[in-house]
């Protein structure tokens, strides 16, 4: 007979060591190192001299990086009130139970998340180029005085971005609400059409309520990722290096890699990532608070 | 259901399959022009929409459409070198990454030890970080190291994501009872065995949509790459295509022939797998 052999305390550690390891060296090492080179001023690896708090007062009065932060706020704000919305509405068409292809329509709308936001960025900028682009030459067939020789790049900053990232998520958003759409109780909407309710109140009454949850998580997430755009105006203005037509393209986290990759201050662009962190965590708290707060209302 | 039900039943059912069908166009359109544009000459590009017109079937000029843009990327450009590049670091990085975080989330799912606490609050705290914080520092830490510009250099940060040790602990707490490993330990299995024979066939599903997630993550990320890998001949497909527009902007039929390489092995992965990845992705939807 076998005698029972406990595991040695050791055995959770090898277990751990290797993602502790990678975890040390690449996450908490250089967390802990941002955080010294947000003081510091560096030119490249080797010189590095400590600032103080110069970084972010200089911050304070740096006019381009509150261009970054209008832009990003104003991108992050047109993603949030058109892409939520418009992902609700196709999972709520998609959820209707006498709907056929469901399956496939999800896939279809599913698709483009899969695509890589810098390979969007690229069929973009050919999508929307002067002449040739497709969307110049549709309107061009679909309104006679449409002029074929508009810069949508150039003349819509803010619209182009949103128009290719609303392109590339809202399936995301789709998968998720559908995904909260199919666990509301239908015994609950049963229910409230025996009591007499409209399509409208049986929405508002208990559908809404039902998937509000995953809403809350969507809004943060869209929030927390539209904060983070980088890649697509690094494509769709490559030509000044993510800026665009005057700064209009300019991101947060555009300036942050112009500052430490291109400038060579990686302790000026770490203060920008930690003002960046800070915001979002704000928001995090703020979105935890605020849900807490309904769900005891409710 | 959705407030449209209000609606006769007829008319409702008609209207909403056209503005699906509407919405489904849109969203196939980029990719349907994009197939377009890359097997069609220059001169078609410009003068046709789609596919240029002719006396073939369906009224295209089948017999002008063209593979060029094609062999010309691989005759000219570097981009076999990147697609193997992205294919190796994607492998790669998705196994290694996948195996970490299950051990990892083993280790904190399964077992009662001193620090256990610390360390999966140290670890989970990292969580709401944005990737762009690291980047700097990481740099700098791979420079020290005398790891930029080298495979093992983009490929080490990426294997300890905190969101997959997350996943993976979730995943063990909910479907790997104690008892079988309890049972495993006193029949006499080893540690190791109990991991991979026992644990990790329980989590499958969740290892099945962890390996195409962070696969297709691998593939698609773009900022770390272009940081760290700077010769060409190392560069995945990402930031190739970002060379390539650059340099043959107006190019576009190679443009879009090379986008389209790039979408395409992975959109096949996610055909063949797509149950498994949009489960894996709105896991937390289900849990509210």
């Amino acid at each position: 007979m076998k005698s029972c052999r406990p595991h040695s305390p050791w055995t959770p550690w090898l277990f751990l060591a290797p993602f502790l390891a990678l975890f040390s060296a690449f996450i908490a090492w250089p967390l802990l190192r941002s955080l010294i080179l947000a003081f510091e001023q560096t030119f490249g690896p080797r010189t590095v001299t400590y600032v103080g708090l110069l970084n972010f007062r200089f911050m304070l009065h740096d006019p381009m990086f509150w261009v970054a932060v209008r832009n990003t706020a104003l991108f992050a704000f047109g993603t949030l009130v058109i892409q939520v919305p418009a992902a609700l509405a196709l999972a709520l068409l998609l959820n209707r139970p006498a709907l056929r292809g469901r399956a496939l329509f999800r896939l279809v709308f599913f698709s483009p998340t899969i695509v890589g936001t810098v390979f969007v960025g690229v069929i973009f900028s050919v999508l929307l180029e002067r002449r040739t682009g497709l969307v110049n030459t549709l309107l061009h067939g679909l309104i006679r005085s449409w002029n074929p020789d508009f810069a949508w790049v150039d003349g819509f900053v803010m619209p182009s971005l949103i128009l290719a990232s609303l392109w590339l998520s809202v399936g995301f958003n789709m998968a998720y609400l559908l995904a909260a759409l199919q666990n509301v109780p239908s015994d609950q909407l049963d229910a409230a059409s025996i009591d007499g309710a409209n399509a409208w109140q049986r929405f508002w009454h208990v559908t809404f309520p039902a998937i509000q949850p995953v809403l809350n998580i969507l809004v943060l997430l869209t929030l927390v990722g539209s904060f983070q755009l980088f890649d697509l105006p690094f494509i769709l203005y490559a030509d000044s290096f993510g800026n665009g037509p005057n700064n209009a393209a300019l991101s947060i986290v555009t300036y942050l890699y112009q500052t430490g990759f291109r400038s060579g201050d990686l302790g000026y662009a770490s203060a920008i990532g930690w003002v960046l962190t800070l915001v979002l965590v704000a928001a995090a708290l703020l979105h935890r608070r605020l849900s807490r707060h309904e769900e005891a209302g409710s | 259901m959705s407030p449209l039900s209000r609606l006769p039943k007829f008319t409702g059912r008609i209207l909403v399959t056209a503005v699906l069908l509407a919405a489904a166009g849109l969203t196939l359109l980029p990719f349907l022009w994009m197939i377009c544009a890359s097997v069609k000459t220059p001169q078609d590009y410009y003068t046709s929409q789609f596919l240029p017109g002719g006396d073939g079937l369906l009224g295209v000029a089948w017999e002008r459409l063209t593979l060029g843009n094609f062999a010309r990327l691989f005759r000219e450009q570097p981009v076999a070198r990147a697609v193997i590049n992205s294919v190796m670091l994607s492998s790669l990085c998705s196994v290694l990454c996948t195996l970490c975080c299950a051990a990892g989330g083993y280790a904190l799912s399964k077992f009662t030890f001193r620090g256990q606490r610390t360390v999966t609050v140290v670890i989970l705290a990292t969580v709401v970080l944005p990737p762009v914080l690291l980047l700097g520092p990481a740099f700098e830490t791979l420079y020290h190291l005398g790891l930029l510009d080298t495979y093992a250099g983009f490929i080490l940060p990426t294997l300890a994501p905190a969101f997959g040790l997350y996943l993976f602990r979730q995943a063990m707490l909910n479907s790997v009872p104690s008892e079988i490993i309890e049972s495993a330990r006193i029949d006499g299995c080893g540690e190791t065995r109990i991991f991979f024979q026992i644990v990790l066939p329980l989590v499958r599903p969740m290892l099945g949509a962890f390996l195409i997630i962070s696969f297709i993550g691998t593939w698609n990320n773009f900022i770390a790459p272009q940081v760290i890998l700077q010769d060409p001949e190392r560069h995945p497909l990402s930031v190739a295509i970002f060379h390539l527009r650059g340099l043959y902007g107006a190019d576009y039929g190679m443009i879009m022939a090379a986008t389209l390489i790039s979408i395409a092995p992975v959109m096949a992965l996610f055909l063949f797998l797509q149950r498994e990845f949009i489960a894996g992705l709105t896991s937390g939807a289900v849990k509210g």
